[in-house]
């Protein structure tokens, strides 16, 4: 079949997978008076079209930020400002100003639900199908399977679709500044990747990959000459479009407020139940309590600190393109397990260098893949997507399934030789069973699906209300430990001498 | 000669790898559960109050109930069909089964009754692989995504009528067509009596399959109770076996028997065949087929447009009954004859008598058969009396073995799936559905017109004026999915997009039909004695 036919059938196969998951419930559907994200998306709309750009920031008769202020970065107000003009145009109710305040209806959920569609195609499936067909070197059927599993991938779906999140756009706008990297086009990766940052704060997890690897490149371009000309270049690109990006907050007062409003400092070191270190170290000791909000943020940022140093010195000396993505995945998860006030959503910005990743370890992708959607489990229930979770799960398993991913898992197809090798020069009978690997992901797919299911039926215990969210953090946690281990050991052990791709 | 191919088609397949059907199947099953919020329409009650009607009352009494407006219409197979589901239902929703419940939807019925669609989809599956084996491979071991099998397959269970009829309109065609694909495999296996069995069965699930028992009653008189024919595909008189048709009188007559059996002893058979065959209804179902009815319907209504332009027509002589207020309701012509249910009846006898008589005169083995079921099947489309748009699937999905065989029997499915499938769109009237019938019904069209040209090597499958009427789809579906609805002409005339539909779709349906005959005709005329193929 000529390349084209199959796109356009992937294509179609990925954008009906996610409009099904879209007629599902949303978050805080029917649950006045906070509602969820759907509300305050819409509510975003409703501030940005009524009020004056200097006020959207800031708690005035208008706008109370207790209920939804806007704590996004200018982008995504930008970006809700144009919803709000088509949603003006389709039904006035939608986005006036107080009266609008939690407006449900299935009219607005369709038009809500085609904003996130079309934002997708435009930013995420164009870049994946760029990545996946232009930069790929490898066979086409190699190719076509990634393009599928990174369509296919029920994480950002069922967060994006169901949920109610415009993550596709942030992660997108990263996609796109990988791919200009890939092309050598620096100033073009660093616009895209400000576009992203200034979209999300969250895409912080992935600044500093972004931050060596353009460091590395001007270095090894020597200091003196060229590379300090490119560093020049790509300052003042980036000054450059943040100033864009925040024209109209350009006075002191404003940006600090904007700050402010970005990263709230106060509200402790977890929030749910999330899968990082934090939350499951509280099941043994309650951190919250013991320790106070200033040490909370100096120990999760030295934490941070320390975990991104290794992966984050190899690609400032080796900035090559490979090490560049499995730096992302690393520093992801580093900031995922250890920051301060992680959103159980984060989990996707890891989950896109992974993804990324497809074809290179095929196993242990898929396997984080499928674990990034289960630790997103307690979240996924509370919004009524039960049945869209399963499904997608096991459609993205099957879709992999069809590339034997369970007959890789010899080190050579781990990746995991030179590691290998350099642990024998000390033990010398140090080595991987070929079936080990494949029998631990059968058994945490198993451990899954069970505690999905319990999940799912089983009403907790009295006394422990948060006995199943709990147990879903911590499994998905240690899995995160273990793959950001793997994915550090990957980078560490990663040959350097070969000839980086153009 | 059906025995060497059928021996060689079995050692082939014993060394398949069957995997990806599998995968195939599994994909579109976790479809088909995603499709479980999407709209459903009066058909979902009408199912539900079955499954009261079986579960609560006394056999004596299925075929009179008439608490609901949804009266069990169906032969008494599929009556029981609903009481064996109805006894898993009872732990699903016990209210679902009380007959007085009218339009109840928990979400447990809905999810249970979308299950047992999916579910009894599983009998679809199976006949769709058997149809897959019958189909000869390719001499040159070619890459998966090119054998003819795997094409079938995608044709079979991705088919889009199918998912959007069954698993979002919701009904039970899926195991239905189940049954017709199994019987037809049974046939080219040269299982004969087992493809007379199954598709007695089938006949008193859903007596709409009438339409295409000419064409196993024919075949299996002509190739099975004959034991074989001349050299030049005649028939030999004396090779009658008697023993044959007697066993397969005997299994046809036992399935009647068990069926309506029970119903005839309790005198109740009047009844039964009154609620069967409606010929209250209109000509039209509420959404226009797109057959010969529709553009004889138009070219009235136009012609009493001219009439009254020209004057040759007073308005008093014309009768009031609007064309199309989307009811089940009569409908009166003003200038072209009345038509009556014994019209339909004969037009319908007409078409199909040319592709019967082929059949008797000239052996040609199960295609031949196909082919001669397929036309049955779009002659009573196309002159049947209030036919349905749904029934143009019993048309396309037998007409994807053929499209697997030859270039130009390709052609014509790529014409009639395409039209036939756009004809579909007015079943789903909602916003919500509309990017997915778009989205499945683009998926679908890609896949059968790249992978079908794969399969043939050849980039011209259609002439170009074919390619044009195609082509002129696309303004059409855009026209009336997403622009009329935004007019103020939707309140005037509602009907307008179902008639601009009906009528351009009807064009291909008789096309691929007038086609499909020449090619019938043509092969038959030059038919040789069969070698393998």
């Amino acid at each position: 079949m000529e390349l084209w036919n199959l796109m356009s059938i992937i294509l179609l196969l990925g954008l009906t997978l996610r409009w099904t998951v879209s007629l599902n419930s949303y978050s805080g559907a029917g649950k006045p008076p906070m509602f969820g994200d759907y509300e305050a998306q819409r509510h975003w709309q409703e501030i940005t079209y009524n009020l004056p750009v200097k006020q959207w920031y800031f708690n005035t008769s208008d706008n109370n930020l207790q209920y939804w202020g806007l704590d996004y970065p200018p982008l995504t107000a930008y970006h809700s400002l144009i919803c709000a003009y088509v949603a003006k145009v389709i039904n006035p109710d939608w986005i006036s100003l107080h009266t609008s305040r939690g407006y449900e209806s299935l009219e607005h959920k369709l038009f809500m639900r085609s904003t996130v569609f079309v934002a997708d195609l435009i930013v995420y499936i164009s870049a994946v199908f760029f990545y996946g067909f232009y930069l790929n070197k490898s066979s086409e059927k190699k190719k076509v399977f990634n393009v599928l599993c990174m369509l296919v991938y029920p994480g950002l779906i069922l967060i994006d679709y169901g949920h109610f999140q415009y993550n596709c756009v942030s992660l997108g706008f990263t996609l796109w500044g990988i791919i200009s990297f890939t092309y050598q086009r620096y100033l073009l990766g660093s616009l895209a990747f400000v576009l992203a940052l200034n979209y999300k704060q969250m895409e912080l997890y992935h600044s500093l990959p972004f931050f060596c690897f353009l460091l590395g490149k001007s270095f090894s371009k020597g200091i003196k000459g060229d590379g300090l000309v490119l560093l020049v270049k790509i300052a003042f690109t980036v000054i450059a479009s943040f100033a864009l990006c925040w024209l109209p907050f350009l006075t002191t007062e404003q940006i600090f407020q904007v700050l402010r409003r970005l990263f709230p400092v106060d509200r402790g070191i977890f929030e749910d139940k999330v899968a990082n270190i934090w939350c499951s170290l509280s099941v043994l000791l309650k951190i919250k309590n013991v320790i106070s909000l200033q040490t909370q943020l100096k120990l999760s940022f030295a934490a941070t600190l320390l975990s991104v140093i290794p992966t984050c010195i190899k690609l400032t000396i080796h900035p090559n393109l490979k090490g560049f993505i499995f730096s992302l995945a690393n520093c992801s998860l580093s900031f995922f397990l250890f920051s301060f006030h992680v959103h159980e959503k984060s989990i996707l910005l890891a989950a896109l260098p992974v993804c990324l990743l497809l074809n290179e370890t095929a196993l242990m992708s898929t396997w984080f893949l499928v674990a990034s959607t289960f630790s997103m489990l307690p979240l996924l229930l509370k919004d009524g997507l039960l049945l869209p979770y399963i499904v997608t799960s096991l459609l993205f398993l099957l879709v992999t399934m069809t590339s034997s991913v369970l007959e890789k898992t010899s080190e050579e197809d781990l990746k995991l030789k030179p590691f290998c090798i350099s642990i024998r020069r000390y033990i010398s009978w140090f080595n991987i069973p070929k079936q080990l690997m494949r029998n631990i992901f059968l058994l945490s797919v198993i451990t899954m699906a069970i505690l999905s299911v319990v999940s799912a039926t089983l009403t907790p215990p009295s006394g422990l209300p948060d006995l199943f969210p709990l147990l879903v953090s911590v499994v998905s946690c240690i899995h995160f430990l273990y793959f950001w281990m793997y994915f550090n050991i990957l980078h560490f052990w990663e040959p350097t001498n070969k000839i980086k791709t153009n | 000669a059906n025995k060497v191919i059928f021996l060689t088609v079995m050692a082939a397949s014993r060394v398949e790898d069957w995997k990806w059907f599998l995968v195939l199947a599994a994909g579109v099953s976790l479809l088909k559960c995603l499709l479980i919020p999407t709209y459903h329409s009066t058909d979902f009650e009408v199912h539900r109050n079955w499954l009261a009607i079986t579960h609560s009352l006394p056999i004596s009494q299925w075929y009179y109930e008439d608490t609901s407006e949804w009266t069990l219409d169906y032969p008494p197979l599929f009556a029981w069909f609903e009481y064996l589901l109805s006894q898993i239902g009872r732990y699903f929703d016990k209210e679902m089964l009380a007959v007085q419940n009218l339009n109840y939807g928990s979400t447990a019925t809905i999810i249970f009754q979308r299950l047992t669609v999916i579910f009894t989809d599983i009998l679809f599956m199976y006949a769709a692989r058997e149809c897959c084996r019958c189909i000869p491979e390719k001499k040159d071991g070619k890459e998966l995504f090119k054998r003819p099998a795997f094409v079938l397959a995608v044709l079979l269970l991705w088919n889009f009528g199918l998912l959007i009829v069954d698993h979002i309109h919701f009904q039970y065609n899926g195991f239905l067509f189940g049954l017709l694909l199994l019987s037809v495999a049974r046939l080219f296996q040269n299982r004969n009596l087992e493809s007379a069995l199954l598709f007695t069965i089938l006949l008193n699930f859903k007596h709409i399959f009438l339409y295409v028992a000419p064409a196993y009653g024919i075949y299996l008189l002509r190739s099975y109770c004959f034991t074989s024919s001349k050299p030049d595909g005649s028939l030999k008189w004396s090779t009658f076996s008697f023993l044959r048709l007697a066993s397969l009188g005997l299994i046809v007559c036992s399935v009647f028997a068990v069926s309506f059996g029970p119903f005839i002893a309790m005198g109740q058979l009047p009844q039964v065949l009154s609620r069967l065959f409606p010929f209250k209804r209109g000509l039209c179902h509420a959404y226009w087929a797109p057959n010969f009815w529709a553009l004889y319907n138009v070219i009235d209504k136009a012609l009493s447009v001219i009439g009254l332009k020209c004057g040759l027509l007073n308005i008093e002589s014309i009768p009031k009954a609007s064309m199309t207020g989307g009811l089940v309701q009569e409908f009166q012509h003003t200038v072209l004859p009345s038509v009556s249910p014994l019209i339909t009846l004969i037009c319908t006898f007409i078409s199909i008598m040319p592709a019967v008589c082929c059949l008797w005169l000239k052996h040609r083995g199960p295609y031949g058969f196909l082919h001669c079921l397929i036309l049955c099947a779009l002659g009573s489309f196309l002159f049947g009396w209030h036919v349905h748009e749904k029934a143009i699937l019993i048309a396309i999905l037998p007409l994807s073995l053929l499209a697997v065989k030859g270039k130009k029997e390709a052609g014509i499915f790529l014409v009639l799936s395409t039209t036939g499938h756009l004809s579909l769109f007015p079943l789903l009237f909602t916003a919500q559905e509309l990017p997915i019938k778009i989205l499945l019904m683009l998926l679908f069209t890609v896949y059968s017109f790249s992978a079908l040209r794969d399969l043939f090597r050849e980039d011209r499958l259609l002439s170009w004026l074919e390619v044009l009427y195609l082509c002129g789809l696309i303004p059409l579906g855009i026209f009336c999915e997403l622009f009329y609805p935004l007019t103020p002409w939707k309140e005037r005339f509602p009907f307008l997009p179902l008639l601009l539909t009906s009528v351009y779709c009807a064009l291909g349906v008789m096309q691929s039909w007038l086609k499909l005959y020449i090619l019938l005709l043509n092969e038959s005329a030059t038919v040789k004695p069969k070698k393998d193929q």
